[in-house]
């Protein structure tokens, strides 16, 4: 009788740690190659803020989903007036602040004034501009009424940089971030790693993650013995070359999407020779993008011909613009003066993309007659020599911000482009909310850029990842430099 | 007589404290102008690297504004330099929290990495050396040497790689990176520095072992080993009781250097072990232009290698007498 007490009770213990092993896993380890400064998204450019708190943490009126869609978050629908101009949001009701504090439209009205304030250190407070007065109509409902009417308003109070703060708390969310997402913060330890837990209070749909811890992984090299030593589960930002190395093991999928970022040579558009239009479309002709894309992205990338993604519905393929042609090339230069040749320097900031690409560009432009020299820089240096004080002549950078054709007609940008003809298209744009109309706006940039060949257009930067191949629901694409783990889960 | 001689050998002590002290004091005010001014030169501006290329040139003044940075280049000096001098060392341009408490996270990874490195080259390279000098020119000799020489050869982060795939990869003992923190118990924090610690310790290692085996080849040929050989002492008591003890002068100067080139090893295997230690951080904060830390933090490395190297100085004198009553 004991005996067989004794059996049961063994056999019960046996099924409960069975049932348990087999339960699917809740936590998650995410390796990250750069540590975020501070954890304030309305606070600094940095893309690591979004990495670890975008759509987790925080969230704003609209957010982006993982194909680059504007959905809406915390405002649960909207209303715009028949001339573009007002706005009104309806807000979801229920929704608490990780601190215990209700979320209303007060606090809506708080975020936005703050973001566009004149003392306001907010990195993307462009976004704002277009900001005319926030009103608070009633708890759950808010009025924004706008300067003039602009296509991209949801778009942009999807980013990371417009999340709704509360005013309590938004001096200290550097340190300490308190949102309405699903996931709260729970510790940071500096230098390694970022733990978010579940938030019981959550508005939305439950998340199946109860825990995320975000490490900080900076050696590529280190990487991929991390993955495998099941140390990290996840690796979404890898660059190329080190993700062949793992994409046989069936333990792990290595996922190849799109990003938002282009690629380019860029061109100081006042400095001689480059102020010559021939000189631009010489170096466009010498460049071999399918070469280039092999070379520094591990094949990876799609060409582009202007300024825009591939995977935005309004693309242009101009990629025919300028075929891969040395004689043209040459004869270009030719005509311009330059057969003997033209001497120029080629900054290259640390991403391997421009560091790998710049040699092959390099030996492309020397055999038409252009010898470049290259000077390897550092971010610091680039944003002040390059990007600030434009001593440049050529440089390579993807420019990842989503939907930024517009920077060719910002004032004093370091591509020193200026076109009247082209600035007017994008004034229009910004005032042009019906979507047939602003995509043939949007065509017309395209096609200006690429026959004034203002930079060298080169490829769409693809974003790799890596990750257990149990894992689902992270994103494949990166519309924004974004973890999304609202949807990730476990498998069985 | 007794008593006068060892009141001299006490002032001959304390002069030389005090021009080791004054050097020291000397060579850290130096070093403070160096580093401030090399690190005001390198282009790169924090306030721009934090706002990124969508800020207004407005923004950025205004941020350099509330970071300090408008100020002229003597006065920050001063104000940095004049906090240094009461421990106080600023604030993190990118954390905004005080650095010290930066270096107070991190110095207790680095600073046991660096001591567990040490004390692991010692304890290889002491044995290897006297094995080596025993056998001089003989096969053990040339396979120890042709080891040391390999890993004087091979980098240490191609070496913590290897190791890496080695224990964490295929053996899995250990992770492969990361640190729990001391608060996770004092094991899991210890295995996570066991890699890092080897991957430092054994090119030092390697330095170390040729450098005492040629101290000792050296020592060895002197007549004071012949005659204690010829008074009947066994081999192995002449060269540990004679031939070490006054092989040690080198080895030691070695050692005190090595505690400098150990706090640059970190920088690179911190990075690959992703460590929060000192290094990574020093780094970090390079690419970031956290100039207040990377000040800092230089500081306080360059002030840990000058007191070693006064460590090792003091302990000259303890390990050879002679230095104690020299004139």
């Amino acid at each position: 009788m004991k005996l067989w007490k004794t059996i049961l009770a063994a056999a019960a213990l046996a099924l409960a740690a069975g049932a348990s092993a087999f339960a699917a896993r809740t936590d998650l380890v995410i390796g990250i190659p750069l540590e975020p400064p501070h954890l304030d998204p309305t606070a600094g450019a940095a893309a690591a803020i979004d990495e670890v708190l975008y759509a987790n943490v925080f969230e704003g009126l609209t957010r982006i989903g993982p194909n680059g869609e504007v959905l809406p978050d915390l405002a649960e629908s909207w209303t715009i007036s028949d001339d573009g101009k007002v706005y009104t949001f309806k807000l979801h009701s229920g929704v608490k602040f990780h601190d215990g504090t209700d979320f209303n439209a007060d606090d809506v009205k708080f975020s936005l004034d703050r973001a566009r304030a004149d003392t306001s250190v907010n990195a993307q407070k462009g976004l704002f501009a277009a900001i005319d007065t926030v009103e608070v109509v009633d708890p759950a409902t808010v009025k924004i009424t706008l300067k003039n009417p602009q296509g991209s308003f949801l778009y942009n109070m999807g980013w990371g940089d417009a999340v709704i703060v509360a005013p309590e708390t938004a001096d200290t969310n550097r340190e300490k971030p308190i949102g309405t997402g699903p996931f709260k913060f729970q510790s940071w330890a500096k230098g390694s790693s970022i733990t978010l837990v579940k938030s019981d209070t959550y508005w939305g749909a439950p998340v199946s993650l109860d825990k995320a811890e975000f490490r900080i992984v900076p050696d590529a090299a280190a990487a991929i013995p991390a993955l495998l030593s099941g140390d990290v589960q996840a690796i979404p930002f890898l660059d190329p070359d080190s993700a062949a190395q793992i994409k046989d093991d069936p333990r792990f999928k290595v996922v190849i999407g799109a990003t938002e970022g282009e690629t380019i040579l860029s061109i100081n558009n006042k400095k001689p020779p480059f102020d010559r239009p021939q000189v631009r479309q010489a170096i466009s002709y010498a460049l071999d993008r399918k070469a280039i894309i092999d070379g520094a992205s591990a094949g990876l990338g799609v060409p582009i011909g202007s300024h825009m993604s591939p995977a935005s519905k309004d693309y242009v393929n101009l990629t025919g613009r300028y075929p891969h042609d040395v004689a043209k090339a040459r004869e270009l230069l030719k005509e311009a003066g330059f057969e003997n040749g033209i001497k120029a320097t080629l900054k290259l900031p640390p991403p391997s993309y421009a560091r790998l690409g710049g040699e092959i560009i390099a030996s492309e432009l020397r055999d038409v007659g252009i010898d470049l020299e290259i000077i390897p820089v550092e971010w610091a240096q680039w944003l002040d020599q390059v990007f600030t004080k434009k001593d440049y002549d050529l440089t390579i950078v993807s420019h990842t911000e989503p939907n930024d054709i517009d920077i060719y007609s910002r004032k004093d940008y370091y591509f020193n482009y200026d076109n009247p003809a082209f600035d007017k298209i994008i004034a229009d744009l910004n005032l042009t909310s019906d979507e047939a109309r602003r995509k043939e706006l949007l065509g017309q940039a395209q096609k200006i850029l690429a026959d004034d060949a203002v930079v060298g257009f080169l490829y769409e930067l693809p974003k790799v990842g890596v990750w257990d191949a149990k894992l689902q629901g992270l994103w494949e694409n990166a519309p924004i430099q974004a973890n999304d783990l609202t949807k990730v889960k476990w498998t069985d | 007589m007794q008593s006068l001689l060892g009141r001299r050998t006490g002032q001959n002590m304390t002069a030389y404290l005090l021009k080791r002290l004054i050097i020291a004091v000397l060579t850290l005010v130096l070093a403070s102008m160096v580093v401030f001014a090399v690190l005001e030169i390198i282009p790169g501006d924090p306030a721009r690297l934090m706002l990124g290329m969508n800020a207004s040139a407005d923004q950025v003044e205004l941020l350099r504004n509330q970071m300090g940075l408008n100020a002229p280049l003597a006065l920050r000096y001063l104000h940095w330099a004049s906090g240094l001098l009461s421990l106080d060392f600023g604030r993190s341009y990118t954390y905004s929290v005080p650095v010290i408490d930066l270096v107070r996270e991190r110095v207790v990874v680095s600073l046991p990495l660096a001591l567990i490195a040490l004390a692991l080259s010692t304890l290889i390279a002491i044995p290897v050396g006297l094995f080596s000098a025993g056998r001089h020119g003989r096969a053990g000799d040339t396979i120890a040497m042709g080891a040391a020489q390999l890993g004087v050869a091979v980098p240490n982060f191609w070496f913590a790689l290897m190791l890496i795939y080695l224990f964490a990869v295929w053996l899995r003992l250990v992770p492969a990176g990361g640190f729990p923190g001391w608060g996770a118990g004092v094991w899991p924090a210890l295995k996570s520095l066991f890699l890092p610690a080897i991957a430092l310790a054994l090119p030092q290692a390697a330095i170390l072992a040729r450098v005492t085996r040629s101290a000792l080849i050296e020592v060895l040929n002197e007549d004071y080993i012949r005659t204690a050989r010829a008074k009947g002492l066994p081999y192995r008591t002449v060269l540990w009781r004679h031939a070490l003890r006054n092989a040690m002068i080198p080895v030691l100067t070695i050692l005190g250097l090595q505690f400098a080139f150990l706090l640059a090893g970190t920088i690179i295997i911190e990075n690959v072990f992703y460590l929060p230690g000192l290094g990574r951080l020093v780094f970090q904060a390079i690419t970031q232009r956290d100039l207040i830390v990377v000040e800092s933090v230089v500081m306080l490395l360059v002030a840990a290698v000058i007191a070693v190297n006064l460590l090792v100085d003091l302990s000259y004198a303890v390990v050879d007498p002679r230095l104690r009553s020299r004139q």
